[in-house]
């Protein structure tokens, strides 16, 4: 059992004790712990299910390598799932789940998966759940995704708050162990900005735990006066909590500081995402120890060597009472030297290497720990937890020896410098043949902008393990870093690291080297992902060969922890299985974040209401408090409809188109884009944008335009008015305005560059109002001022001059097919300007519309809307608007690609208006069938509808779609399927609905 | 999250004020241009691994249209000029050819 002792716990308060809930269970920890410790002091040794087959799993580890104690976090708003019980400090009233198990942890019927395990082998999903196809979606899919996948979604809105940090730092040091302090202050005392990234909330790393000297004092107090030194700078800035989680071009890393999760209690923010631009980033990111990949490896009970007396060391608790170790290298006989020390008792250290250790093994064997070289662990007994383990030669195939009872297994199979951050931007790795690793390549660095390599790795993370070797690998790291960007390193004595004389470690992939398939069949690689050496044995049998394809076969390394602990050790299987060397093979790629970061501190304060600055009009607020129904267009809200009280919004929507026929209507039209372009070019520059020739167009007059990209497709249209000689002013679509700004400076300044023209947005700067309707010049009149007669002013025409005192432009123009004045004024006098008109409309019968009245007016009216009608393939000929592509202009963007043979295919599809045989209206989108199927047995399509509306003038239904030969076959009847087994007809007809001949508007 | 520096305002720009526009020194083909050649201008691009000319927008900066020359693999940033040409710069092409001697790309080396 694991439980605390009475000594040791460097880290802990044993005078501050805690309460939380594992489980709904009240446990109890002590200031200091980690939720994995505190489990583990109350003998809480099974604390998950794995991914896949719901085998009981116990705690690995004792950092963010953690693959099996996940946890649901927190309650409601607060909750949060997949949260590592190693990284998660304990505080009062932490509530924790375990995950991937049901009804329970202690019972889970998932547990069948692996009793079935050997029908579950790699590439399982995709051999099994091919055929047949219809069982896809009711059956295979909803099974899988039960069974699958990690912790809960959370249920509620994130209660808590999130901030970004802008820094920038000539040095950035990720990771706060003795060869992130030292590089760090090498750096900073040559005058250097150094800001200091440390993921855990202490200073130090593993060093205070390993033990050894520096400069003759112990490594904890080196450690202290160093990060007393490094405060004590100006030019230093030092973070705990803060974990460096990527490292991006030229110089941007992300650090993810983690400020009250500790803590609930504290104010401000969760967490805070610094978004960092260094000179140069030194990782000093450690080393992670790997598993052994022996039978039954994945217990509970059976801990990394390095974690179980970090357990004991910093938290004063022993994770079993009894415990063998199995080791390749001599890192474990500090865990045998430490857990003696505390009172535990150590039955056996089983190394692999046949001549044993060094200076560690020695000083265990005088204390008394039996040391057994040459051997192995065959198989771990028990279920739950460890009960005992077989012992066997480690070269053979797993007969065994012994059996030793035992109730916890310490292990090591060496260490793998953590070269993630190196490798995010592009820093390569090359194979250590000595200690089975692989390590930063100095020769190939990420590099940035100036061609130089700007991340230099320090320490462990360097391949350093040594104490003497990582003092003096970081000073020198910090010292490189410095000088390349300008400083200049001091000559000073490098701290001098002490410890004892280890021996060479002996790769081990496979314990026993040659273990049976039954034995492999139960000898964990993959953790999270439950993957084991026979899957990735498997995988290279089934011919996958690339690193990259086994992990994606066999999931390898896919899971949260992204193989932190698996990847060697799974790729070592691979080149084994391949009799390939471990460097040809290679690593699967590494990509930040280092550790999963939290969505909240990804969006930072972008949530809510500030997620997305709102666009408003200036009668934004009108609009608001009179029913608007809103609809989302762009950046900015428009009205769908206004909706009175007891209405409907299609009752509404209904209302307004009928009120806008037969009285009047008003619409905000400020949205649409206004973009003025000017200068002696402006003509010719429009004559290039716009199908049709504007440079022909007379002051005082308006011209209906299409605009192309140059691929021939339709991108945008609107009315142009010319205001005189030099200038025009360019109508946009509500969503297009500052896409077709862009598109103008585009091409003034990169390729007509010599033309005279400038153009400027004003789309803010004017409210913009549509007074529309048969009573619309009633109330223009009634207003005062200039002449808006038919003669004064008509159709296509504007002027400017005043209304009731306000200084405005009048357009002409109309999108309804009604009499329609489109009313500019300066954007501080819209909402009086609107006000006014409902005022003295009132005798007319004035009534807002909004967006859905405009769209059935204009559908009525046989008038197509970018977005609707248009999807980035449809081109103006599709849409019978060959009226306004000029055959005059020798170039116009898109006229030669819509001479291309697919363009001129006589077999497109036209635009036609189609109507409904019962007056019912057609579902959107919906397609026209055709006689025959195609090759995935569907039906084959000769059309489909692009708008689609009920429109109350004619009191039925009315749309608008593309149909092949569409305008050859008017009269002609389509089917339309619908999504619920009912089909339409509908006969095709002209797109022009309503006053074919334009008599109401032009009066 | 390139820093590219902005030929009209000076300022090393981090990539969140840029827009990228793709490749540089395209060749306009308009009304009377070949099959090929206009389909050559739409659609083929060069996608090398080292040295690219690529069109940038300090979009949200001042709002102008430059050029940039670098490496595509090493993120190397050899200069950055307006785009009011048609073809690089020869100081442009002297840093290229000084840290990447041999460099060819489309016409230009």
């Amino acid at each position: 059992m694991s439980a605390r002792i009475a000594t040791q716990g460097r880290l802990i308060d044993r005078s501050k004790p805690i309460t939380f809930t594992f489980n709904g269970k009240r446990l109890h920890g002590l200031q200091g712990d980690t939720l994995a410790s505190a489990l583990l002091a109350n003998d809480q040794m099974l604390v998950g299910r794995s991914y896949k087959y719901h085998r009981p799993r116990g705690i690995l580890a004792s950092g963010a390598e953690e693959p099996n104690a996940l946890m649901g976090l927190g309650e409601g708003g607060k909750f949060e799932p997949n949260q590592r019980a190693t990284t998660t400090e304990l505080y009062d009233g932490l509530t924790a789940r375990s995950q991937n198990h049901w009804p329970s942890l202690e019972f889970d019927v998932g547990q069948v998966n692996a009793a079935l395990s050997r029908f579950f082998p790699a590439g399982f999903y995709y051999k099994t759940f091919m055929w047949p196809k219809s069982f896809w979606e009711k059956v295979y899919e909803p099974v899988i995704r039960q069974a699958a996948g990690l912790g809960a979604v959370p249920k509620e809105r994130d209660a808590d708050t999130y901030e970004y940090f802008y820094a920038f730092t000539d040095i950035l040091v990720i990771g706060g162990g003795v060869a992130g302090l030292q590089a760090a202050k090498a750096a900073a005392q040559t005058g250097a900005k150094v800001l200091v990234l440390e993921q855990t909330p202490h200073w130090g790393g593993r060093a205070p735990v390993d033990g050894g000297t520096v400069d003759g004092e112990p490594v904890e107090a080196f450690v202290e006066r160093t990060v007393a030194e490094l405060s004590a700078m100006e030019n230093v800035t030092l973070r705990t909590r803060a974990m460096g989680a990527g490292v991006y071009d030229h110089g941007y890393a992300l650090g993810y500081e983690r400020l009250t999760d500790h803590a609930p209690l504290l104010a401000g923010p969760r967490h805070r995402l610094w978004r960092i631009r260094a000179k140069r980033i030194i990782t000093a990111t450690g080393a992670i120890e790997r598993t052994l990949s022996f039978a039954g490896n994945d217990i509970p009970g059976v801990m990394l060597a390095s974690a179980m007396r970090d357990y004991v060391v910093n938290y004063g608790v022993a994770p079993g009472q009894r415990v063998v170790i199995a080791t390749n290298n001599d890192d474990a006989y500090r865990t045998a030297i430490a857990l003696k020390q505390a009172g535990i008792e150590v039955l056996r250290v089983l190394d692999a290497r046949n001549s044993g250790g060094g200076d560690l093994m020695r000083q265990a064997h005088e204390m008394g720990i039996r040391i057994d070289c040459g051997r192995a662990i065959a198989r771990v007994k028990g279920a739950k937890r460890v009960t005992g383990v077989s012992v066997c030669a480690h070269d053979g195939e797993g007969g065994a020896l012994e059996e030793v009872a035992c109730d916890a297994v310490a292990m090591s199979g060496g260490w793998s410098p953590v070269v993630h951050l190196w490798s995010h931007c592009g820093g390569k790795l090359i194979w250590d043949e000595t200690q089975a690793h692989f390590r930063p390549d100095p020769n190939r660095p990420p590099t940035g902008a100036d061609g130089e390599g700007f991340v230099v790795p320090a320490g462990a993370a360097n391949g350093e393990l040594m104490l003497d070797a990582v003092l003096s690998d970081a000073d020198a790291a910090g010292k490189l870093a410095a000088k390349a960007i300008g400083f200049k390193p001091k000559r000073g004595k490098v701290p001098q690291g002490a410890g004892p004389e280890e021996a060479p470690m002996m790769p081990v992939w496979l314990m026993p080297a040659r273990a049976t398939t039954a034995l492999r069949n139960k000898a964990f690689l993959d953790y999270q992902n439950d993957v084991k050496v026979s899957d990735v044995q498997l995988a290279a049998q089934e011919g996958y060969e690339s690193v990259e394809h086994t992990k994606r076969y066999t999931t390898l390394g896919m899971a949260t922890d992204q193989g932190k602990i698996a990847n060697i050790n799974g790729l070592a299987i691979l080149a084994d299985s391949l009799n390939a060397p471990i460097p040809q093979v290679g690593t699967t790629t590494f990509r930040p974040p280092y550790t999963p970061i939290s969505m909240g501190a990804i969006a930072g304060e972008a949530r809510g209401e500030i997620f997305q600055p709102l666009r408003r009009t200036p009668m934004h607020d009108w609009h608001d408090e009179n029913g608007a129904d809103w609809e989302p267009v762009g950046h900015w809200r428009r009205p769908y409809a206004y909706v009175r009280p007891g209405e409907s919004v299609h009752d509404a929507v209904m209302r307004e188109v009928k009120n806008t026929r037969e009285k009047l209507g008003l619409l905000d039209a400020s949205t649409l884009g206004k973009l003025i372009v000017k200068g002696r070019d402006a003509g010719k520059f429009l004559d290039m944008l716009y199908t049709n020739m504007m440079s022909t167009l007379k002051p005082g007059k308006c011209r209906y335009g299409l605009m192309c990209s140059e691929n021939g497709f339709l991108i945008d249209d609107g009315v142009v008015a010319r205001i005189d000689e030099d200038t025009f002013l360019c109508h946009t679509t509500t969503g297009g305005a500052d896409r077709i700004h862009a598109h103008m400076e585009e091409w003034l300044q990169c390729e007509w560059w010599d033309w005279q023209v400038y153009v400027a947005n004003v789309t803010e700067q004017f409210a913009q109002i549509a007074v529309v309707g048969p009573n619309a010049r009633k109330l223009l009149e009634k207003l005062g001022g200039m002449d808006v007669s038919k003669d004064a002013l008509p159709f296509m025409e504007w002027r400017d001059g005043q209304l009731a005192g306000f200084d405005v432009r009048v357009y002409r123009i109309s999108f309804s097919g009604e009499l329609s004045y489109e009313i500019a004024v300066p954007a501080c006098r819209g909402r009086a300007f609107w006000d006014l008109l409902l005022k003295e409309g009132a005798e007319f019968g004035v009534m807002p519309y909004g967006t859905e009245a405009l769209h059935i007016m204009r559908a009525e009216k046989g008038f197509i809307m970018i977005g609707d009608e248009t999807d980035g393939t449809v081109i103006p000929q599709d849409l019978g608007l060959h009226w306004a592509i000029s055959k005059k202009k020798d170039d116009y963007l898109g006229k030669r690609a819509q001479q291309r043979s697919h363009m001129t295919d006589p077999n497109r599809w036209k635009l036609v208006g189609l109507e409904t045989l019962d007056g019912s209206v057609l579902p959107d989108g919906a397609y026209a069938v055709a006689e025959g199927v195609n090759e995935n047995g569907q039906r084959n399509v000769q059309g489909r509808v692009t708008s689609t509306y009920f429109s109350p003038t004619l009191g039925r239904g009315i749309a608008m779609g593309l149909v092949l030969h569409g305008p050859d076959r008017m009269g002609e009847v389509l089917e339309f399927p619908g999504t619920d087994g009912k089909a339409f007809k509908a006969k095709i007809v002209s797109p022009v609905f309503y006053d074919k001949d334009g008599e109401k508007q032009n009066v | 999250m390139l820093i590219l520096q902005c030929p009209y305002c000076g300022i090393d720009a981090e990539e969140t004020e840029l827009a990228p526009g793709g490749e540089a020194h395209l060749k306009r083909h308009g009304p009377g241009s070949s099959d090929e050649d206009f389909h050559d201008y739409l659609f083929a691009r060069e996608n090398p691994r080292g040295v690219h000319f690529e069109r940038w927008r300090h979009a949200n900066g001042c709002g102008k249209w430059f050029h940039a020359a670098r490496d595509t693999a090493t993120l190397e940033v050899f200069g950055t000029y307006p785009a009011q040409t048609t073809e690089p710069p020869k100081e442009i092409r002297d840093a290229i050819t000084a840290r990447r001697p041999g460099w060819r790309w489309r016409e230009f080396s």
